[in-house]
């Protein structure tokens, strides 16, 4: 079958398999590796990318064919060329990874989350992030790089 | 030995990791990236039995499969040489594919390759396989009836692997004998599993010259050359092992699995590349689990708490291969540190392991070799002697701590501890939480019939594998190597033997050698993982990176120095010995206004290095003299919910003092990561087998990852004690936190549920099994 999908704003068109997971799609047809696997059962997150900007969905659940005609961004359109975005630099800042394996799920997971709830609180974050996995950090630096994307995403200027 | 009261030019920073940009753009590189034109992909077929013969495998199905280019089995493999694989223990083999029978649930039972992922897939469905179930052998006390032998391919028909023992059992019997108080208790510490995000992967390829290039997820890259050598018969020059960024591996990356034989033999049998990504579910129930040791503790002591004795025996479920990867002469790893932070003058400690029907392992899951299950056991131990006793856990550590002044401090199981302050980090653990407060609260909170706990754990580890003399992995001997090269400009490269899978040796090596050169870290590269360019190495687990790898990064950069002060002198225009390295610098001694820094050094090297040998370089293998002892107090907060059973872990605070801080943000990362596998395993995770010897935590909706919300929030502080043998005084930290919490965790829940008389639950302590305890101490009240 063939699929249709706009990715970090650059068109695909693809004849696959109609069986074919959204994440193989992504790094075997797009060559976009930068999303990843790392559970048989949704349970992980790593793979998390957003569709239409606004929804985060667990892209080893969709079957590529279910997302043409869609637009996805995954963490390989989160910078703007040079310039990291602020969720990006908010996770380097606040060393929230170590091995980066969930990294790419975690910032994309966070951006639907900040465009739902601009100033979220701990507890909020907390939830929000509670489909993504994270063996390395005990998630509290992911807390804080959250944090402090959402500061920055609301005053751009001030964060300097 | 300077400590981090001294401002340093690099160590001691909070610099940001250098390898972060790659990471959150996405561009971080795993194997699973690697795509090679013409790659066939692998796919196992697996046991459905945990113990069967196997009658036939039929395979005609699976190639008429589009796609399908060929399927091997056991029996193929053992036609040419390679059936069995020699375990990194080196006293047993595993089978790559089983020959003649499975041994347990998911054993790898025969290897398809197809052209895509899919079609390997539906290769390995089609592929037919008639067993015979026999009787499986689930747990270590039915194995050591021997009614079942487990592995007839061995000499001794027996499922007993090996007895070891340390200490003075006869010394230790007659101290309990005369002990005035003795307690006893069976502590299991479960079969748990490393379960990096990241599974296990690896591209095998032959290149045009026949050369094998295996891109792999490796905590050990050269130890895979020399056993991929040795097993195959490949010459090693022919072997090129990459492992490129790893997603975590926790000890899970360190034997080498069935499916890298596979895909090597299928490369050089198609003469194509060959992938192969293991499946969750292929992670948690065939490669290395954790623990699994079964510990009768017992302690003496005389009526004001003093410690007059221990001993302790241990029955180890193995699996079907011992493939626990500990070194040669210690089959039951580091477990000697049992004795933990006390003086303990005769103690005993024997470990007898078995075969069972389940997957092999017995990895240092996140700790030095099985340091994590002595230290669970001793500070359990302290807390239900502590009970028995009457006396606060506190002050009964206090009474029984190895002093200051006493190190180093030759343990009653064979260990020279290099340096320690114990009192002073409890003391600060305790004051930073409050502890009088908060035991004022609990006595408050008990009047009420409330269930509130205080847990402590005050753990000392043994790590950074070690000393040639007595560690080997395979016959190689267990030191590790650094090989700096400083550029005309100043910038520079450092290549070690080990291999960061998220530790941030990117950042902290490069600080390294950028305080002993006094340049800058953000110019030094930092390359690991690659057997063609690195110096050989043993690889990154049981903590000892820092300890070894750390240390020849030291020690080279120091020979640069040697070289780079002689070129320092024919630039100052002075002879050698009136030049001094200091304020990181060169200057002639006594002037500090005559002075050349390490950068201009470094061009003179490659413009004008006058008399002197031109070049800027160096290389060191570092044995270390000793092990390093680090250690921790850790101080948890519960309170039980009486109804329902739920434990809430209000506060934890962890102070660890694992000597010189290279990169406090690194090493506070390491501690969250720690404390929250630490909190899984005390709470969440076990793999189960049932009686039968099935797997029942097969994937992540089984086998429990503790999400952001359950996470506690971690607080956490420091001593500074350096290592009096390192060459920074670092000691190694990212397994302290996994190591010493598990105990505190329990401690607290235990200590919560002490006023009801339970004494003693066996992790993971779930809300079912807290439940259990207050209903079963509740009918006991009333009856």
């Amino acid at each position: 079958m063939r699929v249709n999908v706009a990715v970090n704003g650059a068109a695909y068109s693809r004849e696959v398999e109609p069986r074919t997971l959204l994440a193989y799609f992504l790094r075997d047809d797009c060559g976009l590796t930068g999303t990843h696997v790392g559970c048989d059962t949704s349970s992980c997150g790593c793979c998390v990318v957003v569709m239409d900007g606004e929804i985060a969905v667990k892209s080893c659940t969709m079957f590529a064919v279910q997302a043409d005609g869609h637009e996805l961004t995954t963490v390989e359109g989160l910078a703007q060329g040079a310039t990291l975005h602020p969720i990006q630099q908010a996770f380097w800042d606040q060393h929230g990874l170590q091995c980066g394996y969930c990294t790419p799920g975690m910032m994309l997971t966070s951006l639907v989350l900040l465009k739902q709830n601009a100033a979220p609180s701990e507890a909020d974050i907390r939830e929000g992030l509670a489909g993504n996995l994270c063996r390395c950090t005990g998630y509290q630096n992911i807390v804080k790089a959250v944090q402090q994307a959402a500061g920055v995403i609301a005053q751009p200027a001030a964060a300097g | 030995m300077s400590t981090d009261a001294k401002p340093r030019h690099a160590i001691g920073h909070a610099i940001k990791r250098k390898e972060d940009p790659r990471f959150v753009q996405g561009k971080g590189h795993y194997v699973d990236d690697v795509t090679l034109p013409g790659m066939l992909y692998l796919s196992l077929v697996r046991s459905p039995y945990p113990h069967a013969e196997i009658k036939r495998i039929d395979i005609s199905d699976a190639l008429k499969i589009p796609g399908v280019k060929a399927v091997i089995t056991g029996a193929d493999l053992e036609a040419a040489g390679l059936g069995w694989l020699p375990t990194f223990h080196g006293f047993d083999k595993q089978m790559v594919l089983a020959i003649g029978k499975v041994l347990f649930q998911y054993q790898e039972v025969a290897a398809v390759f197809a052209e895509t992922r899919a079609a390997a897939a539906d290769g390995a469905e089609a592929v037919q396989v008639e067993y015979e179930p026999l009787p499986a052998v689930s747990d270590p006390f039915t194995a050591k009836k021997d009614e079942v032998i487990l592995r007839p391919d061995r000499e001794a028909k027996t499922n007993h692997i090996f007895h070891w023992e340390v200490g003075d059992r006869d010394g230790a019997d007659r101290a309990l004998e005369k002990s005035a108080r003795r307690v006893k208790q069976r502590i299991w510490f479960q079969r748990c599993h490393p379960a990096p995000l990241e599974p296990c992967a690896c591209v095998a390829h032959f290149d045009t010259m026949g050369r094998l290039q295996f891109h792999v997820t490796s905590q050990a890259p050269h130890v895979y050359r020399t056993a991929l050598a040795i097993v195959t018969g490949i010459p090693e020059d022919k072997i090129h092992v990459m492992a490129p960024d790893i997603g975590g591996g926790f000890g899970n990356k360190v034997p080498v699995y069935p499916g890298y034989v596979c895909a090597i033999v299928g490369a050089l049998k198609l003469g194509r590349p060959v992938k192969w990504v293991e499946t969750r579910t292929e992670n948690l129930t065939s490669t290395g689990f954790a623990r699994d040791y079964h510990m009768d503790v017992e302690l003496g002591a005389s009526p004001d708490g003093r410690l007059t004795a221990m001993k302790v025996s241990t029955t180890a479920d193995h699996g079907a291969f011992d493939a626990a990867a500990d070194p040669t002469k210690y089959p039951a790893g580091m477990f000697g540190i049992v004795t933990g932070s006390y003086q303990v003058p005769v103690a005993h400690a024997e470990v007898d392991a078995y075969f069972t029907n389940k997957a092999p392992g017995g990895i240092a899951y996140r700790c030095s070799f099985r340091v994590t299950e002595a230290s669970y056991a001793i500070e359990r131990a302290m807390d239900i002697l502590a009970d028995d006793l009457g006396i606060d856990a506190a002050e009964l550590r206090r009474r029984n701590f190895i002093a200051k002044d006493q190190f180093p401090y030759a343990s009653a199981l064979g260990f020279t501890y290099d340096s320690g302050d114990y009192e002073q980090t409890l003391t600060k653990a305790l004051e930073t939480i409050g502890y009088q407060d908060l035991l004022k609260e609990q006595a408050e909170k008990r009047a009420r019939g409330e269930l509130m706990g205080i847990g402590l754990s005050t753990f000392t580890e043994v790590v950074g594998a070690g000393p040639s003399k007595h560690f080997d992995i395979l016959g190689i001997k267990m030191f590790d190597s650094a090989e700096i090269r400083i550029h005309p400009t100043g910038a520079g490269i450092v290549r070690t033997g080990t291999k960061s899978q998220g530790q941030g040796h990117e950042t902290t090596w490069a600080q390294i050698v950028a305080e002993e050169l006094g340049l800058d870290p953000q110019t030094i590269m930092v390359e690991e993982g690659d057997t063609d360019t690195a110096p050989y190495g043993l690889g990154t687990y049981a903590s000892r990176s820092t300890p070894t790898a750390g240390a020849a990064i030291a020690m080279a950069a120091r020979r640069i120095r040697e070289k780079a002060r002689k070129i320092a002198a024919h630039l100052l225009e002075v002879g050698e010995g009136d030049v001094e390295w200091k304020d990181y610098k060169f200057q002639i001694t006594g002037v500090p206004t005559k002075s050349v820094t390490m950068k201009e050094v470094a061009f003179a090297a490659y413009t004008n290095p006058g008399q002197n040998e031109p070049g800027l370089e160096a290389t060191h293998y570092y044995d270390p003299p000793n092990m390093t002892f680090p250690s921790g107090a850790y101080v948890a907060v519960v309170d039980i919910d009486r109804e329902t059973g739920e434990v809430k872990v209000r506060r934890f605070l962890a102070v660890d003092d694992c000597g010189t801080v290279i990169n406090p943000l690194v090493v506070e990362g390491q501690i969250h990561g720690g404390l929250t596998e630490g909190f899984a395993i005390a709470f969440m995770q076990e793999i189960q087998y049932d009686h039968e010897g099935n797997n029942l935590n097969t994937n992540f909706t089984d086998y429990l990852i503790p999400t952001a919300l359950e996470t506690p929030h971690w607080e956490t502080a420091k001593t500074v004690t350096p290592s009096p043998h390192h060459p920074i005084g670092a000691k190694g930290v990212g397994e302290s936190p996994n190591v010493g919490s598990p105990a505190a965790f329990v401690n607290a829940v235990i200590d919560a549920l002490s006023p009801l008389g339970v004494r003693h639950i066996d992790m993971p302590i779930t809300r079912d099994k807290v439940w259990r305890a207050i209903r079963g101490a509740q009918a006991v009240s009333v009856g």
